[in-house]
């Protein structure tokens, strides 16, 4: 493993900027899906552009991985402290549950209590996205050599220096991981938010599943896959910068 | 300066440390050794609250340590492990760092502190202080170490094997370099370390400890020649008097030595000595190039058709070597004498046998 090289961002900083060119892009779209599908009358959802609909998508990955981020890591880092270890068993216990429990399932078990829309897909996509964050940060807590951490206390840090000092940036990599991890998850699960309104790339997917439309589906299904990409080499590149 | 009284620690049934008392003076050097498991290592890790006591008290100039913030105490006790312990992510610099900027020191005293302290390691500054720790050998580690524990000039350092993870050749390097920095900076010490050896080159005084209590504490001098049970007796094993050797300098046995100069007429080396057999050969410098053996000497012609050239680190020895190293050469290349240079390798004179032989009846009969 190496450390990004300036040369690294900028070639992803190039790809970013085509992907959100071509998305930005409309009558390209709508040129190209007609070449490939002239017998369809429309070639693409009609509900928004994709662009709106890529917009959507990343506004609810953002906001499920950021609650996810906000609450998995301080769970994780709570955990491994004294204060916390009682609690390591059942917290592993429940984000597991959380994974295994299908977001379709809970997306229905949402809508009662919630409502329709992106409500119930954010609770859905942070519960699932979840797991891997706390169980990488405390693997990666857990994995700091006990010397180090006995060298900053010896030398008179108190535990909330050693964590900030020295345990979270050797643990970085591995919570960066957990955190790639569960922002690819997210990515492909806000699919289904579209089932319950909550917009997004799995919009035109639904639509064209059901109009039998394969131009929609492609509308949807392509740009979420190169998204994924995307934000798995841009959170690579960040986890990378963690190598010592 | 630090006091141990009745210090004990229980560990559920097994008790680490036993009704330890001990006490270490300003500036000395207290090596703590003993068998594996025999508490030395608990003992240190009390003295910076690491481990709390079970019972019993330790003292730092007279103040009590429980009564002392755990994170104030160790702020003003360097502390250096086997494991070195530095921080992967930081650089050399900023590993030193650590404690002045845990004191809030501003940041141009912070740099200053950095670049003496790699200095006082011999290490240079501005090759050394940008690197991190994956790229120092096992020896620069040590150092680093040691650099960090002193860094906000502590009056205490206390050190778990600190030179254990290295081969032997850098051990003794950097163990001679300790000796020198602590001539320098008069810390006291409490080192713990399970080789002997290491305990006697270092130490003002040694405490021996067995099964969690002190068995002897006392000079090297004296646990060599007096120890006070079978333990340490068997402890020191049954090359006490070679160890002792390496107690002495050989400062107080350096004799005049007869010297010829490489470019002298074989004549001269007659003049130079009549009774010995062999004779140095300096440069005109004074450096040790070689020595001649008067016996086979040709009748005419220079010393520099007649010598053996040697290569002078390899049977000479340097002002500030023991005894025990000067024998060590002399048995080595089966002289019956050694060179003793300076670190210019010129010749300042000779150590023989006959008076390492004398020097170790005298310390046996005192």
């Amino acid at each position: 493993m190496r450390r990004p090289q300036i040369k690294d961002w900028v070639l992803l900083a190039a790809l970013i900027a085509a992907f959100a060119t071509l998305m930005a892009n409309t009558h390209l779209w709508v040129a190209t899906l007609r070449l490939l599908f002239p017998a369809e009358a429309q070639v693409i959802h009609p509900r928004a552009s994709p662009l709106t609909l890529l917009l959507e998508h990343l506004a609810l990955v953002a906001i499920s991985s950021s609650i996810t981020i906000l609450i998995g890591v301080p769970l994780g880092i709570w955990v491994t402290r004294r204060s916390g270890r009682n609690f390591l068993p059942i917290v592993t216990d429940l984000t597991s549950f959380g994974q295994t429990f299908p977001p379709i399932a809970v997306l229905a078990l949402a809508v009662p209590v919630l409502g329709f829309g992106v409500l119930p897909t954010v609770v859905a996509l942070f519960l699932y996205g979840l797991m891997p964050v706390v169980r990488n940060t405390i693997a990666g807590l857990n994995a700091v050599p006990h010397d180090l951490i006995d060298a900053a206390y010896g030398m008179g840090m108190s535990r909330i220096q050693a964590l900030l000092r020295v345990e979270i940036p050797l643990s970085a990599r591995v919570i960066l991981a957990g955190i790639r991890i569960s922002v690819i998850i997210n990515i492909g699960t806000a699919m289904i938010g579209a089932a319950i309104g909550a917009g997004g790339l799995g919009s035109p997917i639904i639509a064209g599943l059901v109009l039998d439309n394969l131009a929609y589906i492609i509308e949807g299904a392509l740009p979420a896959a190169v998204l994924a990409v995307l934000a798995d080499q841009l959170l690579t590149n960040v986890e990378q910068s963690f190598v010592y | 300066m630090i006091r141990l009284e009745h210090v004990t620690k229980v560990y559920d049934i097994t008790i680490a440390v036993n009704d330890f008392s001990l006490e270490v003076a300003k500036g000395e050097v207290c090596v703590l050794i003993g068998p594996s498991g025999c508490g030395k290592t608990t003992t240190l890790r009390m003295i910076n609250r690491l481990i709390e006591p079970t019972s019993g008290k330790i003292y730092i100039d007279g103040k009590d340590t429980s009564q002392i913030k755990p994170e104030q105490l160790r702020l003003s006790i360097g502390y250096a492990i086997q494991s070195v312990g530095l921080f992967p992510h930081l650089s050399v610099a900023q590993n030193i760092a650590t404690v002045p900027e845990l004191l809030h020191w501003d940041r141009k005293r912070v740099a200053r502190r950095v670049d003496e302290l790699l200095e006082l390691v011999g290490l240079n500054p501005r090759e050394y202080a940008r690197k991190y720790p994956r790229e120092l050998s096992g020896g620069e580690a040590q150092r680093i170490g040691v650099a960090r524990a002193l860094a906000a000039d502590p009056p205490i350092l206390l050190m778990d094997e600190p030179f254990g993870a290295v081969d032997p050749l850098t051990r003794e390097r950097l163990q001679a370099q300790f000796v020198r920095i602590q001539q320098e900076v008069r810390k006291t010490v409490i080192l713990v370390t399970h080789d002997l050896d290491e305990a006697i080159r270092l130490a003002d005084r040694i405490a021996i400890m067995a099964a969690g209590k002190l068995v002897q504490h006392d000079t090297p001098e004296t646990i060599l020649s007096r120890p006070s049970n079978k333990f340490v007796h068997d402890f020191v094993g049954t090359d006490r008097a070679l160890k002792r050797l390496s107690r002495i300098s050989i400062t107080n046995f350096i004799r005049q030595s007869s010297s010829v100069n490489v470019n002298a007429p074989v004549k001269e080396v007659m003049a130079a000595c009549d009774k010995c057999r062999w004779v140095w050969v300096v440069n005109d410098a004074g450096q040790l190039v070689g020595w001649i053996d008067r016996t086979t000497l040709p009748e005419g012609g220079s010393v520099k058709e007649a010598i053996v050239q040697v290569k002078p680190e390899e049977i000479a020895v340097l002002t500030s070597a023991t005894l025990r190293e000067a024998l060590s050469r002399m048995l080595g290349q089966g002289f019956r004498s050694v060179p003793v240079v300076d670190d210019k390798v010129r010749l300042i004179g000779e150590v023989t046998l006959r008076d390492i032989e004398s020097a170790t009846a005298e310390t046996e009969t005192s």
